[in-house]
């Protein structure tokens, strides 16, 4: 441990009393998250699990400094999130690569953004290509690949900026099952591996929003359940399986089967209040 | 496996091939009926205008008649117009089209993107511009004669004012309906403003842009005829206008083709221009992907 780190120390990411509140185009309020309360770790893998449409993605974009909270305080080390920051990464729900560009261009596009010199950025773009097992792909626009093979393409656009702090909003719910779970173990891969990469660092902290907690548990050291919307946090369940993990055998564990059924008595009455508000809205 | 198998795997395999061949046969049938509806139907028309003209059944005089109309074009195309030869005029109209074209369809991009993208521009601007798109700019071709005289200038001038507006309409929408998404993630991998607008906005607001390049360039033709027409020394638009005053119908209607057949070729220009520029873009459907 060095000593810039200390355990206890600050933590990569918190979140105080955080609140967003949006005005909807009719002129009604709309608030999607609600005095939230949240610490992740450096080098923790966070996942954050709740009903649909709760504010799961909102709590995200406030980390991102993509929006402000309207109260409470987002904190990245320690200091207050003023607009995004270099150091952020963010895997998105939908496609969000540039499909006039090839994917190679696409993986550059960070780096290029951030000054660095073409053949450098392209250099470090066929590396993390080769990483995400499109080498062959380079020259080939998105529209030519697969759903799967777009999100390899976001995740390197993602990690090729190095981030040391990795927010994922959903990214592989459009995808999938089989797809997904091999997007997941590669994740873990490209996590762990991103260790070794900045000296002296450690692996990136990441906050993986998603509802489907079968994937939460597989990846994270912390399950985040939250509250039908508004978003608040209700329980947060610490993950002490072992790593390396793979998703497919990990999942059939008996620690794993333990872990989702306490877990689920807490998110599924969650669900359930969701479900009974948007029958009351359609009736 | 048994005889009977291999042979009816191979028989399925036959008649999958057939019905493939005949699909395609289909097809070419099909291309070929719709080809030579096409010619019969231009056919059909021409023909009943030149009889119903030599029969006088309609006025030949204001009507003219498709026979002498070809003659208008022979006799031009081999012994030249009164201004001087046909090819003469044709480029001085497209030349003053193009460069028409080319003023308007730059104001009108970067015109659009930047209210798009500047808000404040946009909202202190937005009305005039709705303003001055509602008038009907033809009118303004008359005082550009006055401003700039009969040279070339006048008429790109009425060109630019013709083809600003649906370009910049267009880019302006571009540049305002880009996927949210796609700037989001452009800003989190670390571009700035003006970044965004460059590399995200400008080429998002591209397919837009196109679509308005396409009817624009005719705008710049009838701007540039327009302009001829009221007032040159050279072009197709002052070979109209002359037809006229010497009562020659045939002239005007001969005009008209020869114009219609640059616009043709225009529009073929753009368009593969537009094909090399979007290689990015998944094809539309039903093109064969």
């Amino acid at each position: 441990m060095n000593s810039g780190n200390p355990p206890g120390g600050v933590p990569a990411i918190e979140l105080r009393g955080a609140s967003k509140v949006f005005r909807t185009p009719s002129g009604e309020v709309h608030t999607a998250v609600r005095d939230l309360d949240l610490t992740v770790g450096r080098g923790e893998f966070v996942a954050v699990v709740g009903p649909t449409g709760c504010g799961k993605s909102t709590t995200l974009t406030l980390v991102s400094g993509l929006e402000e909270p309207t109260e409470g305080e987002v904190l990245i080390d320690g200091g207050p999130v003023e607009g995004i920051r270099p150091e952020v990464g963010f895997v998105f729900q939908q496609d969000a690569v540039f499909p006039w560009r090839t994917v190679l261009s696409n993986v550059a596009a960070g780096p290029r953004f951030r000054g660095v010199p073409k053949a450098e950025a392209r250099a470090r773009a066929r590396d993390w290509l080769g990483r995400v097992g499109l080498a062959a792909f380079a020259d080939r626009y998105p529209h030519q690949l697969s759903g799967g093979q777009r999100k390899r393409v976001a995740l390197a656009q993602t990690f090729v900026n190095d981030p040391a702090i990795l927010l994922m909003d959903e990214p592989f719910s459009a995808l999938d099952v089989q797809t997904r779970a091999l997007m997941s173990d590669e994740l873990l891969e490209l996590w762990g591996g991103s260790r070794g990469s900045r000296p002296g660092a450690q692996a990136a902290s990441v906050v993986f929003v998603t509802h489907d907690l079968e994937e939460a548990i597989a990846l994270a050291d912390k399950v985040v359940v939250m509250t039908a919307g508004p978003a608040t946090v209700k329980q947060v369940f610490p993950i002490g399986l072992p790593r390396p993990r793979k998703v497919e055998s990990v999942r059939l564990e008996p620690q794993f089967v333990e872990l989702y059924r306490e877990i689920w008595a807490c998110l599924g009455e969650e669900v359930r209040i969701t479900r009974e508000r948007g029958a009351a809205r359609v009736a | 496996m048994s005889p009977e198998a291999v042979s009816a795997a191979v028989a399925v395999r036959g008649s999958k091939e057939g019905r493939t061949e005949a699909r395609a046969r289909a097809a070419r049938q099909y291309r070929l009926l719709v080809l030579g509806a096409r010619v019969l139907l231009l056919a059909v028309v021409l023909g009943a205008w030149e009889v119903l003209a030599r029969t006088e059944v309609i006025d030949p005089f204001n009507f003219s008649m498709p026979s002498r109309i070809w003659d208008q074009i022979v006799q031009w195309t081999m012994h030249g117009t009164a201004q001087g030869s046909l090819g003469e005029q044709i480029w001085y109209t497209l030349q003053e089209a193009l460069l028409g074209w080319v003023i308007g369809v730059a104001g009108g991009v970067v015109l659009g993107i930047v209210l798009g993208r500047v808000r404040f521009m946009a909202d202190v601007l937005g009305p005039y511009i709705k303003v001055l798109n509602a008038l009907p700019r033809i009118v303004l071709a008359p005082i550009f004669l006055i401003w700039f005289g009969l040279g070339p200038a006048s008429k790109v001038a009425s060109a630019v004012v013709l083809v600003f507006f649906p370009v910049f309409f267009n880019a302006f929408q571009g540049a305002r309906e880009v996927d949210r998404n796609l700037v989001a993630n452009a800003r989190i991998l670390g571009a700035g403003h003006r970044q965004v607008t460059l590399q995200v906005v400008v080429p998002s607001a591209t397919s837009w842009i196109f679509t308005s390049l396409h009817v624009s360039f005719g705008f710049a033709l009838i701007g540039a005829i327009v302009g001829e027409y009221l007032g040159a020394s050279k072009g197709i638009g002052l070979l109209v206008s002359v037809s006229q005053t010497s009562f020659n119908p045939a002239g005007v209607y001969a005009a008209m083709a020869i114009l219609a057949v640059v616009a043709l070729l225009a529009e073929g220009l753009l368009t593969f221009a537009e094909k090399r520029l979007f290689r990015w873009k998944p094809g539309a459907p039903g093109d064969g992907r």
